[in-house]
């Protein structure tokens, strides 16, 4: 991509984000961890914290602490020399999944809708590994990519009002996790015994963005072993 | 060491244990959370000599909250007025006040503002939790619980940094204390997304008065008023979201970013909200009116410094009130006779 495509957003008095493109992509996504990571490197006194997303970059800045031009010279030069950054090779993550039942109320209306029988949306859901482009929305709420068209399947008309911890579900073209008992309209097919946002570990989450998870179903015995093991 | 000063008699509405907020984790999705008029969380934390960041109560307007104290202390309560309290007299507010042990601090109807910041020398003591001492209820997290005050809650305060002497003569000079109204015209830097609207979209943006709606918390302030219109989409791929960033859905009706946000969101943003001005927009109520005026990044890290400056001044300004000493002794002589006596102010 193109050098000039790349753009400086000022947003508000207190940040600025890095676009580097108007698209989600696994490139795209590549880039913005790779700056983080070259911004972090640098400490550079002044920056707050920073926040990858999709297809941009959030710095957050104290304009007390540093001119707001000199911070986009230092991040000029940081994009210029990203060729000579390096970040760990991404990691596969198991996430042990129990599927169906009650762990999973809407994987009969998943496969139904889908023409497909529970067995093939477990075999379809659990057969590939999904991209973490970024955390969001609410603590440990992972946005994944890559999840296979066959098995898209509209949200609730009317979500839930409760839905467990450890949840997984679909919304049309995407799979994910809901970390904490929250509302929601995802169609849920599965559950999964791992602690998602953990706010007394440092980092509070079990993966990071630019990591893959792969789900991996478990009987329930197993959901609960591994529940109770997890205290 | 750990003193208990507070037993919750009455909750209130929504009283919660704030800070500045939780920095560093928003890439893992949690929200920033702290106070909602930070100017006043840090004024009610200076009033009582207590570094800038420490946590306080916020107590939210529209509710009944009763405290007993159950340690002599020094308090300070900034903010909105919610007619507060000792015991049957009236509790000035922006200045360090004495508090006895066993006597009742209570809040009751908003006069102005909507948030009020009880501060306690030394700072309440909970547990950090990822840095901060804010409460988040969403996730659970912070404060107590990770939940508003109930009853029977016992609040305790580290030790003051001051002998407490020292600090009860700490009031804030009339000039810096707030003017909170029912109205309030805030400045913004427009974008990053201002791009996404019609011109006259823009237009409606800037010359409109808004209303916050019932439908208003701790994560934002919805507001109604004339719509928006939207050049084509109506929403962005998922990025960041500031304190203060102004987001307009599909509906056309801007959507005010606060505290609790999440870090993230799809809606296009059309400005932000200055720093300076975000505390102003904590204070709004459902039902009152706010205008939007657009200003550049310049003059906004102008405001900033000067800010930032009118807070040190208010620093020094308290602590050369902390010099005064709080007795005094006079030499007092009564038909020949000299009588030695001291004079200082007792606690309310």
């Amino acid at each position: 991509m193109p050098e000039e495509e790349i753009k400086n957003l000022i947003v508000g008095d207190k940040a600025v984000f890095i676009e580097f493109a108007n698209k989600i992509s696994p490139e795209i996504n590549r880039k913005v961890h790779i700056m983080a990571s070259a911004i972090e490197k640098k400490k550079i006194e002044g920056i707050v914290e920073i926040v990858p997303t999709y297809r941009s970059l959030s710095i957050y800045y104290d304009p007390l602490k540093i001119e707001l031009d000199n911070l986009l010279e230092k991040l000029e030069k940081i994009k210029n020399s990203l060729g000579e950054t390096k970040i760990p090779s991404p990691r596969v993550i198991e996430i042990p999944t129990v599927y169906g039942d009650k762990y999973g109320p809407d994987l009969e209306f998943v496969a139904k809708h889908n023409s497909l029988s529970q067995e093939e949306i477990i075999k379809i859901h659990s057969g590939k590994n999904y991209l973490v482009y970024m955390f969001g929305f609410s603590p440990g709420f992972t946005y994944l990519g890559g999840m296979d068209e066959r098995i898209a399947t509209p949200r609730l008309k009317t979500p839930r009002i409760k839905i467990a911890g450890g949840s997984v579900g679909i919304a049309e073209k995407q799979t994910g996790i809901y970390p904490l008992e929250s509302p929601g309209g995802w169609r849920l097919i599965g559950r999964t015994p791992l602690k998602l946002f953990n706010p007394d570990k440092e980092p509070p989450v079990p993966f990071l963005p630019g990591d893959y998870l792969k789900f991996t179903p478990i009987s329930e015995e197993e959901y609960s072993t591994q529940i109770r093991q997890s205290g | 060491m750990s003193i208990p000063v507070f037993e919750v008699l009455e909750p209130g509405l929504l009283t919660t244990v704030q800070d500045l907020g939780r920095i560093g984790y928003q890439r893992y999705g949690v929200p920033v959370s702290g106070g909602m008029d930070a100017f006043s969380l840090k004024i009610a934390n200076l009033l009582v000599a207590n570094d800038i960041d420490k946590a306080v109560l916020e107590i939210t307007g529209l509710g009944l909250m009763k405290l007993k104290i159950l340690n002599r202390t020094v308090i300070a309560l900034t903010g909105a007025d919610l007619t507060p309290m000792i015991d049957t007299s009236p509790l000035p507010m922006w200045r360090a006040i004495e508090v006895k042990k066993g006597v009742v601090l209570s809040l009751g109807e908003t006069r102005r503002g909507f948030r009020a910041y009880l501060s306690i020398a030394g700072g309440i003591d909970i547990p950090l939790v990822l840095g901060s001492r804010s409460t988040y209820c969403k996730a659970k997290i912070g404060g107590i619980e990770g939940r508003p005050l109930r009853k029977g809650d016992i609040i305790s305060s580290f030790l003051s940094k001051q002998p407490l002497e020292s600090i009860t003569h700490r009031y804030l000079p009339e000039d810096f204390i707030p003017d909170l109204t029912k109205e309030i015209e805030v400045r913004v830097i427009m974008g990053p997304q201002d791009d996404y609207f019609k011109k006259e979209g823009i237009q409606t943006f800037l010359n409109s008065w808004y209303r916050v709606s019932p439908e208003s918390d701790r994560t934002g302030y919805r507001l109604s008023g004339p719509r928006i219109t939207h050049k084509d989409k109506t929403d962005i791929i998922t990025d960041a979201i500031p304190l203060g960033a102004i987001q307009v859905p599909g509906d056309g009706l801007p959507i005010i970013l606060m505290a609790d946000r999440g870090p993230t969101g799809g809606y296009p943003k059309i400005a932000c909200i200055l720093s300076v001005d975000v505390d102003k927009v904590g204070q709004l109520k459902p039902g009152d009116k706010i205008k939007f005026k657009k200003i550049d990044i310049k003059e906004a890290h102008e405001l900033l410094r000067a800010e930032n400056e009118k807070l040190l001044k208010i620093n020094n300004i308290l602590n050369e009130q902390s010099k005064i000493p709080a007795k005094k002794r006079y030499r007092v002589s009564i038909e020949g006779e000299t009588y030695e006596v001291t004079v200082e102010e007792l606690p309310i």
